[in-house]
């Protein structure tokens, strides 16, 4: 799967070569009170190109979810998009009235969210609510949207179609649910899904059908994918970028095979670190190593770096470092001044597996 | 250390009734009953780590709830260290229970919000009458440094502690009334992956430290791969294999087991061929 991104050095801004969908620019989401604002997502700029898959990795509180909503303008209060600029294929999302942005949200921007259950109407039959879409959204007529939505039903792996379309929600399975509100959001074959840990919920074996899905929808019809998770082996099943958040910043961004192998910044190798694996009873009595401490809070203000007072490499610099993300490799940026992993990176292209499980002299750490 | 398994459990069924229409119950049918356990056995050791994989609605919950009777079990026999849990009542059971303890997933459902965490360890330890409880302070600041919490936790309330610490916080809630079994349902899996690696090196200084017996239920294989000794899985309330972990995740006889290790999404995106395209 060819890369179609490069980094510019300056502004530190990863700019698709390839026509970019969505560009967020130096967004920035606050709550709390105007004169004392808690910032959420502090300054953070990604790009999607058209027909890309960009996973966006974080902790909870890392601001992923916020930073993917904002692209819809799905940001309620009292949260709010203090500054920054995001545009659609060139249009201005922030910008746009009231009509228009139902309208980019009804044709263009599909969305799915973790909790299937939560998102469809519970007294309504789950094809009447698909079918419902089509006809407001696209003007399709009842008969047409009725047949529209057995089809679509089909082509997201839902078996029985013609009967499932009169089920209701709670009938189904979880991940039948979340089938369905794929179907619902991508109907009317948007440009670009943007999915929010959309199988968190579900089992292993219904979370590989989902991704399988995502990935076969996304060869058909072209579109791109901003998918959210928590989870670097759902991330590595489906993208071809990966951007990984900390603290409410993008750390590192790169193609996923570069972010895996040879990933740049601390955190990421930390967090691909502390990902369990099924070969952990290969390795025997050796544990892994855990990151010490624990995510900031929204209230904490961390000078400098955000990861630095988590972070074995941080350095008194650190404090004041910028968080700017610099070219690091093709494609491939990091937010850490320190780089660590700089002169390592050649050798460590190959030997993958043994690369990201790196220095466990550091375990007695773990835990405090 | 005897060489009786600690736990021994044999042919546990439970069976849920199923909800029935009225029409079904006007014409007397026989209430179809759903086996949510499904004739289990299996013993654990002291200081083992046995781990209970499987989907949902495979029974691993409903299995780990009946070794407590939290929810009573319809046929078999749980021996806890030689002593008949089925058969036990009363101040009988409540010692059984003392001396197995469970950690659940939802920490704010286990916390009680209004009380400090140091209230709530003492709580616990003063009604077991255990020793050392009665020098309060010393009591929770040995069991906060257990879990690697300082003692500046002890005058929080839940709310005010994060996810992980909060967790922390319930597995020494347990282990403040000297537990010998404990019994982690799902206890990690709403953990960011940082802080779950944290938790799950502190289950494995309890089995290695205390010399604790402990089952581990989760969903995630990879978690259990982490901190098991010798692996369950369970499909459709039945366990369908057990071994050592090193036996099941490399040589997985199961069909089922073989399912849930293929589905398992790996971190190395060279290996997305078997599941997407």
């Amino acid at each position: 799967m060819s890369v179609n991104t490069v980094v510019e050095g300056a502004p530190a801004t990863p700019v698709a070569a390839n026509a970019p969908l969505l560009e967020i620019e130096r967004l920035r989401v606050e709550f709390g009170p105007a004169d004392a604002p808690l910032a959420a997502v502090k300054d953070v700029t990604l790009s999607v190109a058209k027909g890309e898959v960009l996973g966006l990795i974080g902790e909870s509180g890392s601001g992923k979810s916020l930073t993917c909503r904002s692209a819809l303008r799905l940001i309620h209060q009292p949260g709010r998009i203090a500054s920054g600029s995001i545009r659609f294929d060139g249009r201005d999302v922030l910008g746009l009235s009231g009509s228009e942005l139902r309208a980019m949200r009804a044709r263009e921007m599909g969305m799915v969210f973790q909790d299937p259950f939560s998102s469809l109407n519970p007294v309504f039959r789950v094809g009447e609510q698909v079918a419902e879409t089509l006809r407001v959204n696209l003007g399709m007529s009842k008969k047409a949207a009725r047949a529209e939505t057995v089809g679509l039903l089909g082509n997201v792996g839902i078996p029985e179609p013609e009967r499932r379309y009169l089920s209701y929600p709670h009938e189904l399975s979880g991940g039948m649910r979340q089938r369905i509100m794929i179907a619902l959001a991508t109907a009317p074959k948007p440009r670009l899904l943007i999915a929010d840990e959309p199988t968190t919920a579900l089992d292993v074996t219904t979370q590989a059908q989902i991704l399988a899905l995502l990935a076969r929808l996304r060869s058909e019809n072209g579109m791109a994918v901003l998918l959210v998770s928590h989870d670097f082996g759902v991330i590595a099943q489906v993208c071809d970028r990966v951007a990984v958040m900390y603290g409410g910043h993008i750390v590192e961004t790169g193609p996923v095979e570069a972010m895996y192998s040879a990933p740049q910044h601390p955190y990421t190798r930390a967090l691909l670190e502390s990902v369990p694996a099924l070969d952990a009873a290969v390795r025997g009595s050796e544990r892994r190593t855990a990151i010490p401490g624990q995510p900031p809070e929204l209230s904490e203000q961390i000078a400098g770096c955000v990861f630095a007072p988590r972070c074995r490499f941080a350095q008194e610099s650190c404090k004041s470092a910028s968080m700017r993300l610099e070219q690091v490799g093709e494609a491939h940026a990091s937010a850490c001044p320190v780089r660590p992993f700089a002169d390592g990176r050649a050798g460590a292209g190959g030997a993958a597996a043994t690369a990201v499980r790196v220095v466990p002299d550091v375990a007695e750490e773990a835990g405090r | 250390m005897s060489d009786s398994p600690l736990l021994s459990v044999q042919g546990v069924v439970k069976e849920f009734g199923l909800r029935q229409s009225v029409g079904e119950r006007l014409r007397g049918r026989a209430a179809g009953g759903h086996r949510a356990v499904d004739d289990v056995s299996f013993s654990l050791a002291r200081g083992e780590v046995l781990g209970l994989a499987g989907g949902s609605g495979s029974g691993k919950t409903t299995l780990a709830r009946c070794l407590i009777r939290l929810v009573e079990p319809d046929e078999g026999t749980i021996a806890l260290d030689g002593v008949d849990v089925r058969a036990a009542g009363g101040r009988d059971l409540r010692e059984l229970r003392r001396r197995m303890q469970m950690v659940f997933q939802d920490r704010y459902a286990s916390l009680n919000p209004r009380m400090t965490v140091g209230a709530a360890l003492l709580e616990a330890g003063r009604v077991h009458k255990r020793p050392g409880s009665e020098d309060g302070e010393r009591f929770v600041r040995e069991l906060l440094e257990r879990v690697h919490l300082t003692a500046g936790a002890a005058p929080r309330k839940p709310r005010e502690l994060s996810g992980g610490q909060r967790q922390r916080v319930a597995i020494a809630r347990a282990l403040a009334v000297g537990p010998e079994l404990l019994i982690a349902d799902e206890a990690v899996s709403a953990l960011d992956v940082s802080v779950q690696t944290q938790l799950l090196n502190l289950f494995l200084d309890l089995r290695d430290e205390l010399g604790l017996g402990i089952i581990f239920v989760a969903h995630q294989l990879a978690v259990i791969a982490e901190v098991a000794d010798r692996v369950a899985v369970m499909h459709l309330g039945r366990i369908v294999e057990l071994g050592t972990t090193a036996e099941v995740f490399n040589n997985p006889v199961d069909d089922y087991t073989k399912t849930l290790l293929a589905a398992h999404p790996h971190p190395d995106p060279r290996a997305r061929e078997s599941i997407a395209q």
